[in-house]
């Protein structure tokens, strides 16, 4: 929020990753990767196993290093970034410390930054109202559903107020219906934060549904095959009406058709392109 | 883990984002009742058995061959359990002085739980600390584990008069080295093993989700280890420090026995032995006092899990 519009929220330069193999030259997760994302901006990545999309989301957390290349997160290496706590992360597991309540989840990362008592309570009790759990504060995760979980795992990235948020297929192990639910609350709370989001996902209509833009990933080695920018105006604007709107089907049906031409399309491809895909 | 098993919970509860019903923790206590009432219920059983086998069993005991596979049924043998009960009523010996049996025992249970318990203290800070620089190097992983794994092959009886006669050269100051350091240094060596194979597994056991996750918090390592590995390991820990109190209760009396010190259980265990031949009743005191000795360790982890139960909250319910 603070940064100003100039600076991308994260710079990803020709990056690449090979993991190392006992023998052999070793897997290419990643393979000459570039890709920026601007401040507020809401980008998916999509694509299927084996794409590397949630090494690149390692990557710019800071949790990997590349083996060559490199990322900025607001200017900055991607490991400063960590160290200012510039980004906040959801994995798809909640993650949350089964002997802290769901209080004591949120404050977690405010605590273990020195913030003092009475500001992580403040702050937790803001960010439990907004993910909607405020009759569960002093509940213990394990008393939760799976969505509220995950909801708290949400208001724990959003503790510190971060600029970008890393999401790691958050809503993956969610059934259909709990899902969508969350992916409206989820451009709610973006549209409350201002938060640029880089977010991993398998889901074609949830790609679709959050982005500015859907990154399409092919695998072995992962590479960017190709970048939607889903038309449906701004993210804070998007409402349950939208999954019905047309151009929400037609940008699903491009994810569909770049993620689907696999082989046999360098040819589909190149018409996904003409059709107004963004290649930058 | 609450985290790794995500359920899918029924549709109306996702999506209404209607809590499951918080769990009752009525039903655990329910559960600990109906424990205790079993182990009681197998107490009464290995009595009744004892009682069973006296009054049926042949007098020469059940013999295989040369074989005795089953004890005598004397009196001498196998004396009554009211008779071990009333022995302990009765004074230690028969001079005017003498104190009851049971007020004998009491003291040396007493005695030999206080050598327990430095020796445990002792164990318990040593096993930790070992597991601590394991989970911290992993190179003295390699080194420390396999001969954490290896003292305990050493027999304790080969080491207590090693640690007697060492002890005996310690002199600085004001300090000597006394017997009883000698019963807790060896019980402490049968404690610390527990707890620091127990802890090792306790601190590696956070999801590497977890882990990452502190990563990304950018926290040292002794921030991770008192906010998440300490708090992940209770659950791994408690059983170890339990068997840790056991250990060191056991190790006690055999020490006293091995070291030759006076006053504790295990002195009064041989000492009493000798007067079975004419009063058959006298040696099971000691070794119920040492029973006792080992409950009241057991129960006092016990309470500390008690303490410590928001911890091992992860066990109870996914």
């Amino acid at each position: 929020m603070t940064n100003t519009t100039s600076v991308p929220a994260v710079d990803i330069h020709g990056v690449s990753r090979i993991f190392a193999a006992r023998k052999g030259p070793g897997v290419t997760a990643l393979d000459d990767v570039s890709l920026t994302v601007a401040p507020g901006e809401f980008v998916s990545l999509i694509g299927p196993s084996g794409c590397g999309k949630s090494t690149l989301l390692r990557l710019v957390a800071d949790l990997d290093v590349p083996t060559s290349g490199s990322i900025e997160v607001f200017g900055k290496p991607a490991r400063q970034a960590r160290i200012d706590q510039d980004y906040g992360i959801v994995f798809q597991q909640a993650g949350l410390l089964p002997w802290r309540t769901v209080a004591g989840n949120i404050e977690l990362p405010l605590e273990l930054h020195g913030v003092g008592k009475a500001a992580r309570r403040r702050r937790a009790a803001e960010l439990i109202t907004l993910v909607g759990l405020s009759d569960f504060a002093s509940h213990y995760p394990d008393q939760l559903s799976g969505g509220m979980q995950q909801r708290v795992a949400i208001a724990r990235s959003l503790a510190e107020s971060p600029s970008l948020l890393l999401m790691d297929e958050p809503f993956g192990a969610l059934d259909e219906m709990t899902r969508e639910r969350m992916q409206n609350e989820l451009v709610r709370i973006c549209a409350e934060t201002q938060a640029a989001v880089v977010f991993v996902t398998h889901s074609i209509p949830e790609a679709v549904f959050l982005s500015n833009r859907v990154v399409v990933m092919s695998p072995r080695p992962g590479r960017i095959r190709s970048i939607v920018s889903v038309g449906l105006g701004d993210v804070s604007g998007r409402g349950e009406g939208l999954r019905e709107n047309e151009g929400f089907f037609h940008s699903l049906s491009e994810v569909r058709d770049l993620l689907h031409g696999d082989d046999a399309a360098g040819a589909s491809e190149n018409q996904a392109g003409a059709r107004g895909v963004e290649t930058r | 883990m609450p985290t790794t098993s995500e359920q899918p919970a029924p549709l109306t509860r996702g999506a209404l984002g209607v809590a499951k019903q918080p769990q009752p923790r009525r039903s655990g206590v329910r559960t600990r009742l109906r424990g205790g009432l079993l182990g009681l219920a197998g107490l009464v059983l290995l009595a009744l058995i004892w009682e069973l086998y006296k009054t049926f069993g042949s007098v020469d005991g059940v013999v295989i061959g040369t074989l005795t596979v089953l004890p005598r049924t004397s009196d001498l043998a196998m004396p009554h359990l009211w008779v071990m009960f009333e022995r302990v009523l009765e004074p230690v010996t028969g001079a005017a002085s003498a104190v009851p049996l049971w007020a004998a025992v009491l003291a040396g249970s007493l005695f030999t739980l206080g050598i327990a318990a430095v020796g445990w203290l002792v164990g318990v800070t040593v096993g930790l600390a070992l597991a601590l620089l394991m989970q911290r190097f992993r190179l003295a992983e390699s080194a420390i584990l396999p001969w954490i794994i290896l003292s305990q092959t050493v027999p304790l009886i080969a080491i207590a008069p090693l640690v007697r006669r060492w002890g005996a050269q310690i002199q600085f100051g004001e300090f000597t080295w006394e017997s009883w350091m000698s019963v807790a240094l060896i019980a402490s060596y049968l404690a610390f093993f527990p707890v620091s194979v127990g802890a090792l597994r306790g601190l590696a056991s956070p999801d590497s989700n977890h882990v990452d996750l502190l990563h990304c918090y950018s926290v040292g390592w002794w921030k991770t280890l008192w906010r998440l590995r300490l708090p992940a390991s209770v659950g791994y820990l408690l059983p170890a420090l339990r068997l840790a109190a056991v250990s060191a209760v056991v190790g006690s009396v055999v020490a006293e026995v091995s070291i030759g010190l006076r006053g504790g259980i295990g002195r009064l265990i041989v000492e009493y032995a000798g007067a079975a031949g004419n009063d058959p009743g006298k040696p099971w005191a000691p070794i119920f006092g040492s029973i006792l000795v080992g409950l009241v360790a057991a129960g006092f982890v016990g309470l500390i899990g008690l303490f410590l139960r928001r911890f091992r909250r992860g066990e109870v319910s996914a």
